[in-house]
């Protein structure tokens, strides 16, 4: 009988859709239902008081350094999305209407090479060239510009900004880069026809035609960046840290999964909050788009 | 009225590297004219529309419109705007945004100019089509948002580069007459690019047949037909057939002797490419050759012939038929009517040419 049912139309598509219908509920809402459960469990030293409560989340309302980190965290992936994509704007830019479109693909290519190596790797890096006695501070110094090594470029705010925007660069220039290409360059011409500067054309059928792009690129560069905690960790100092290095503190060093789990969860609910309102901005500009 | 020339070219030349794309074109072209460029695709035709649009530079030569030098003046400086191939309708933008996007710096209120957007409209034939959002909208439909949103500036030439090339054969022929239409209503300037000598013919005022960069010929349509002036202009304008020839000249006029036809005595003017002597190529249009129906009488020249091929179009049969003392057939159209025969292949028959008809090319 079962094997005749593997053999319906029915059976056919259950048979299609197991493996990653099962990923995804392995992989994706088990953990997360773990986690929302856990938010709503308390720690008792050693072991997990289940009785549900939502005293975690009073707590994370009731201590300023929850509320603190999470603002902190929302300011450094805004200020990383906005450098990144600001950025990555002129060089998709350029990518797309400037490059021979025979070199293309290896401007592309050479814009993934960053990737090449590891993310620590490249954050070590980044603490080579911003560190006290780094690449920045002895050119500076040996051309006179500055005399005093500058310290506001690594342990702080700045530093995570700068490393993160820079690993997350060529996430974001590939979306603009698409949505660039595929604006009919006759758009182009046919609004300067119709009287309109170069940067006015810009203004009036290039940006908003890419602006699909560009949400795509916040987000992919958001989204992400809310949960990173080793760049915050390496290069953020004593007043660098995010609501992700507070996760991993509750979980591992102060062994409170509950609190861990809930500070998950009210970050999660954040980055939904700003991607739903990102969603509905490109809705808004994808009306009407063929 | 004398025409006053709008547009003036003088020895414009155009270089893509090594590549010679216009070659020392001298044309003038006159105020309200339409005026279409016409020519197989890579001749410079769209080239020299860019040209005057200002999209390209010129290499050599001068480009006056309205009496202003347009050396280094940009696009959105000149008095032209152009409907795009592609029509180029922003996507992101309504109909009625779409034909008011080259009124923002029109000093005229809000409200006056979306009464100019929806006369423009209007005229089109796309009244009420404002709110529509311009991807819900046909081929035929963007093209007419095209124009309105051209016309709309008031252009003092409106550039048109192959308009109707993207449109099926019924939508095409019912653009063509509303094009014509517009034009005269509006009274404003139009060049056409095409590759279709019909929509050419139909359209034109005046005809600038171009090949590799050069213009071949500059006419009337009724003149181009009948009249080109070379082998290739008679090629790529409607269907010619070719014979050998001989030709001497007697006083002003031109003794033909014409392979398989016989000697004919033409008038100068029907060697519109200069008076060539000796070997010539005479044309002929099928459509001036006629096949002699049993029964019927004719006072024009006969010659005897043999049915090559015969192709039935309805209206029209074209007869392919083979003449004593000619390598090709020749191309005979004849109007089909009551009481004429369809011809088989293979039958003998007779053909009744004329002299005026022909002309006399170069070989």
């Amino acid at each position: 009988m079962a094997e005749g049912f593997f053999k319906t139309d029915r059976g056919r598509a259950v048979l299609l859709v197991s493996p990653p219908f099962l990923y995804a509920f392995f992989l994706l809402a088990v953990p997360l239902g773990a986690i929302i459960l856990f938010s709503f469990w308390t720690q008792d030293f050693v072991t997990v008081n289940t009785t549900f409560t939502t005293a975690n989340y009073q707590e994370f309302w009731d201590k300023p350094i929850y509320k603190l980190l999470l603002g902190r965290s929302l300011y450094v992936s805004g200020m990383v999305t906005l450098v990144t994509v600001l950025s990555a704007y002129p060089i998709a830019y350029f990518v797309s209407f400037h490059v021979h479109p025979t070199k293309k693909s290896m401007w592309l290519f050479l814009i993934t090479i960053p990737f090449w190596t590891s993310y620590l790797i490249r954050v070590f890096l980044w603490k080579v060239i911003l560190g006290y006695n780094g690449v920045v501070n002895s050119s500076l110094m040996e051309l006179g510009i500055i005399h005093e090594p500058l310290t506001f470029i690594l342990y702080n705010v700045n530093a995570v900004i700068i490393t993160l925007a820079h690993a997350f660069a060529p996430f974001a220039i590939l979306p603009i880069f698409v949505a660039l290409e595929k604006i009919d360059r006759s758009f182009l011409e046919a609004s300067q026809d119709l009287g309109e500067s170069k940067f006015s054309t810009f203004l009036r059928i290039t940006l908003p035609l890419s602006m699909p792009g560009l949400v795509a690129s916040v987000m992919i560069v958001f989204i992400p960046t809310i949960g990173d905690y080793v760049t915050p960790e390496l290069m953020g100092g004593a007043g660098g840290k995010l609501i992700a290095n507070m996760i991993q503190t509750q979980f591992l060093q102060l062994n409170n999964a509950p609190m861990g789990a809930t500070l998950a969860i009210i970050a999660m609910v954040c980055v939904t909050a700003i991607s739903l309102f990102f969603i509905f901005l490109n809705r808004r500009w994808l009306r009407g788009r063929a | 009225m004398t025409p006053k020339p709008l547009i003036q070219l003088s020895g414009v030349d155009k270089y893509y590297g090594d590549y010679h794309a216009l070659r020392g074109i001298d044309l003038t072209i006159n105020e309200g004219e339409f005026f279409s460029l016409l020519g197989p695709s890579g001749c410079g035709k769209t080239t020299l529309l860019r040209t005057i649009a200002g999209f390209e530079g010129v290499s050599g030569g001068t480009l006056m419109i309205d009496g202003k030098n347009m050396a280094g003046v940009s696009p959105n400086l000149r008095p032209t705007n152009m409907v795009f191939q592609s029509y180029a309708i922003f996507p992101h933008l309504s109909v009625a945004e779409n034909v008011a996007f080259g009124l923002r710096k029109d000093p005229r209120s809000k409200e006056e100019k979306a009464k100019a957007v929806a006369e423009a409209l209007e005229m089109v034939g796309l009244g009420g089509y404002g709110n529509r959002a311009a991807h819900a909208l046909s081929g035929g439909q963007r093209q007419r948002v095209a124009l309105a949103r051209a016309l709309i500036l008031k252009p003092k030439v409106l550039l048109l580069d192959e308009p109707l090339s993207a449109l099926d054969k019924k939508m095409r022929e019912l653009m063509q007459v509303e094009l014509i239409r517009l034009q005269r209503q509006v009274g404003i300037t139009f060049i056409l690019v095409t590759h279709d000598q019909e929509e050419a013919l139909v359209m034109s005022d005046r005809i600038a047949v171009m090949f590799e960069g050069e213009i071949g010929q500059l006419d009337d349509p009724e003149t181009l037909y009948r009249r080109p002036n070379s082998k290739r202009v008679a090629e790529f304008i409607g269907k010619m057939n070719f014979l050998d020839g001989t030709a001497t000249a007697e006083g002003n006029r031109i003794a033909v002797d014409v392979a398989g036809l016989g000697k004919g005595d033409i008038a100068a003017d029907q060697a519109p490419g200069g008076m060539p002597l000796g070997k010539v190529t005479v044309g002929i249009r099928p459509e001036t050759l006629a096949i002699v129906f049993e029964g019927e009488t004719t006072d024009r020249r006969i010659c005897d012939a043999v049915v090559d091929e015969v192709v039935y179009y309805g209206d029209m049969t074209y007869y392919d038929v083979k003449v004593p003392g000619v390598d090709k057939p020749l191309t005979i159209s004849m109007k089909n009517m009551i009481g004429r025969p369809v011809l088989d292949v293979g039958a003998l028959t007779r053909v009744a040419w004329d002299e005026r008809s022909l002309v006399v090319l170069a070989a």
